[in-house]
């Protein structure tokens, strides 16, 4: 009882600290365009809310998915595709791309979730290849050239997207609304089975869970979520190409996780800035960039391993 | 090393001579080379590039003019969106007033928007994409080196014309590789020559033989590399092992440089043909401007990619200064368009209204080993394309600019 009692005010606790953190994140965000380059800022949210997407399968779920960049380039590719040849508003548009990416995630987790560990990884992985082709090959694609010009139009009629700021202001909320998502669903009841299923799957099952369909759930939720990244990145960009579909962005989502912080809710967002930081503002250092970014990962994984928000919540002694 | 050529850069960045003149926006003309620094195309274009580009801003001796000249750069890493981000951040904060270079037809295409959207000038000399002047044409924009019609022409034109008229294909099975093949069977079938036979293979094969021995049996006297890059050396190398060029069939490569051909040695690469509109070795003037520029790149000579950098940034200069301001990135372009171009490298040309840069194309050969005199020394010319005939005629590009 004391046990439980301890773990209910730990809970508490963090749970301030938490809301705290968000509080703070949202005020930086909103003040940062005034400094930041507004339009890097708005790739960084989309790789925030993709690393998030991927931390709810990986961090809660227990789940190594190596073929997440298939979400989101396909959902890149369906909103660009949408709002360019079919001439669809912004919103239509968005929400095209991330029901493609919710019903590729459907059959991938169909197929993936009977297997587990590194067979589920390389299942995922073989699948998003597959996906990576079609995009090479497939005629609306547009091959290595991607589908350029994608007109941003005006979201429900009469939100300009063209004006940078008022794109920025739509792109947070987007950002907002699914990190609270994705912080609602950890804190729920489906959140903790998926954490139970995380620590001991046998005892889940033993228990009567149907850990298939909670597993299934989770999968379907983070490729839903990195659609939505991604049909918003090929909005701000006006473009989607075979980068968001290539496996090393599979590759790139995980960094971002684990440098951030691994099964941390604020973490991804942390380690998806820095990463994206890295690659704009280290760009004139050439072929450094990726040497820079495979040093820091191994003094990630060396030092701490935890990631840095893993390690600031670790001294401050909450769960951030 | 790399970092030393940064410094070297920014060196070059702050060698403003006097005050800058109040005409030019932002105080200076700043250029920024987007290319790639890191990877596939790091040889061909990358710090070259931004070398060819100093190198022009040096000769054409503004700074004593008072007009100060930065130049910054940057890695595009082959990814649409880092280049999409830089370019964007280049015209709004930066104060960049033009983009030059820029390998990776995905990434060109993407600032050649964002170069017509912020109203700025866009110079393409790596990209490869006939559509940067056909369907995507900008005002904004002008394609100065080569593009894929142009290879796909002058590759196979000639060599239907000298005797190479029966050809079998060796393509890249994707969007690209099927332009290649398809363009160049069409000037093929054309001159008439004919095609035995085509094969696909996949992107970023390693292994060519079963493709070659169906190229050999096929008894074409030309095998057609559809390819680029790896896949087309590659190809090239294990051809060799097959003894192919030995046993009477020549390979025509429709997207290689010089440097592919250094990397490749000359005994492998040796009867390769192909197109290209600038070698060094071709007269005092470029034979010069190599010296020079290999003597800052550790060695390695000037790709037509460079040269295209150094007379497209000699051209620019010209045009903004004549204009008196760099502000108006199409009235910069239409200036660019009226005037004939003259530079040392390749001498008299135009640009047309699709923004095409018009001059002569070369169809070289690779030569034997024991044909090479010095390092470096690697091609022969086989034909010259006469300009008029090199380019894609302007009514077949369908460039909305030149419907009026």
């Amino acid at each position: 009882m004391t046990t439980l009692h301890g773990a209910t005010a730990a809970t508490g606790d963090s749970g301030r600290a938490q809301i705290v953190a968000f509080l703070i994140m949202t005020g930086l965000l909103i003040a940062a365009p005034a400094v930041i380059y507004p339009i890097f800022l708005m790739k960084a949210l989309c790789f925030a809310l993709f690393a998030c997407a991927f931390n709810l399968l990986l961090g809660f779920g227990g789940l190594v998915s190596f073929g997440h960049a298939a979400f989101l380039g396909t959902a890149g590719y369906v909103s660009a595709h949408a709002a360019k040849e079919w001439g669809l508003p912004p919103e239509l548009a968005i929400l095209g791309g991330t029901a493609a990416a919710t019903l590729l995630g459907l059959v991938f987790g169909l197929i993936a979730i009977r297997r587990q560990g590194i067979y589920f990884a390389m299942v995922t992985l073989a699948l998003s290849q597959m996906v990576y082709f079609y995009c090479l090959q497939a005629p609306f694609t547009g091959g290595e050239d991607g589908i350029q010009a994608v007109p941003r139009g005006m979201m429900f009629g009469f939100i300009d997207l063209r004006q940078t700021m008022t794109l920025y202001a739509v792109v947070l909320t987007i950002f907002l609304g699914a990190f609270l998502l994705i912080y609602r669903t950890i804190h729920s009841p489906f959140g903790q089975v998926l954490k139970a299923i995380r620590e001991n799957e046998p005892r889940a099952i033993s228990l009567g869970y149907r850990v298939d369909h909670y597993k299934l759930l989770a999968f379907v939720l983070s490729a839903a979520i990195s659609g939505l990244a991604g049909a918003t990145k090929s909005l701000v960009f006006q473009l989607a190409t075979l980068t968001d579909v290539h496996w090393s962005m599979s590759g790139e989502v995980v960094l971002m996780t684990l440098l951030g912080g691994l099964g941390t809710i604020f973490g991804p967002v942390v380690g998806a800035f820095v990463i994206v930081a890295m690659q704009n503002y280290l760009a004139q250092f050439g072929a450094w960039v990726t040497i820079i970014q495979g040093a820091i990962f191994v003094i990630c994984v060396l030092l701490f391993r935890r990631g840095i928000i893993g390690e600031l919540g670790r001294v401050l002694k909450k769960a951030l | 090393m790399t970092i030393k050529r940064m410094l070297g850069t920014a060196a070059a960045v702050l060698m403003a001579a006097g005050t800058a003149q109040a005409q030019m926006s932002d105080g200076g003309i700043k250029i920024g080379v987007l290319s790639d620094m890191s990877s596939l195309y790091t040889d061909l274009s990358g710090a070259g590039s931004v070398l060819a580009a100093r190198m022009a801003v040096e000769d054409s001796g503004i700074a004593g003019r008072s007009i100060k000249v930065e130049i910054v750069s940057a890695d595009h890493q082959n990814k649409a969106d880092v280049g999409s981000n830089t370019a964007r951040q280049w015209y709004d904060v930066d104060k960049v007033d033009v983009i030059v270079d820029t390998p990776n037809s995905g990434v060109a295409l993407a600032v050649n928007e964002i170069s017509r959207e912020k109203n700025k000038v866009f110079l393409v000399s790596g990209a490869a994409s006939s559509d940067l002047t056909g369907s995507k044409c900008s005002p904004n924009t002008i394609h100065w080196t080569y593009d894929t019609w142009a290879l796909a022409n002058g590759t196979g034109n000639a060599i239907v014309k000298t005797g190479g008229d029966s050809w079998y294909f060796l393509t890249a099975d994707y969007a690209f590789g099927h332009a290649l093949e398809r363009d160049t069977e069409a000037v093929v079938l054309k001159n008439g020559g004919k095609v035995n036979g085509k094969v696909r293979h996949p992107l970023n094969n390693a292994d060519f033989s079963s493709f070659l021995l169906q190229a050999q049996a096929s008894k074409a006297k030309i095998i057609g590399l559809a390819n680029a890059g790896g896949d087309t050396t590659n190809a090239i190398k294990q051809a060799a092992e097959f003894g192919i060029v030995k046993g009477g069939q020549n390979l025509a490569g429709l997207l290689v440089f010089l440097t592919d051909v250094h990397g490749l040695g000359l005994p492998t690469a040796q009867g390769l043909i192909f197109t290209e509109a600038w070698y060094w070795d071709m007269n005092d003037a470029n034979r010069a401007f190599a010296k020079k520029f290999s003597a800052a790149n550790r060695g390695i000579h000037p790709t037509m990619i460079h040269a295209g950098v150094y007379s497209a940034v000699t051209h620019y200069l010209k045009s903004v200064e004549a204009l008196k301001s760099d502000a108006d990135g199409k009235a910069v372009v239409a200036r660019m368009k009226a005037t004939p171009t003259e530079d040392t490298l390749f001498g008299k040309g135009t640009i047309r209204a699709d923004g095409r840069k018009i001059h002569d194309m070369y169809l070289f050969e690779v030569k034997a080993p024991a044909e090479s005199k010095a390092p470096w020394d690697y091609y022969k010319l086989r034909a010259t394309i006469p300009a008029a005939d090199a380019f894609r005629p302007v009514a077949d590009g369908n460039c909305p600019l030149t419907k009026s």
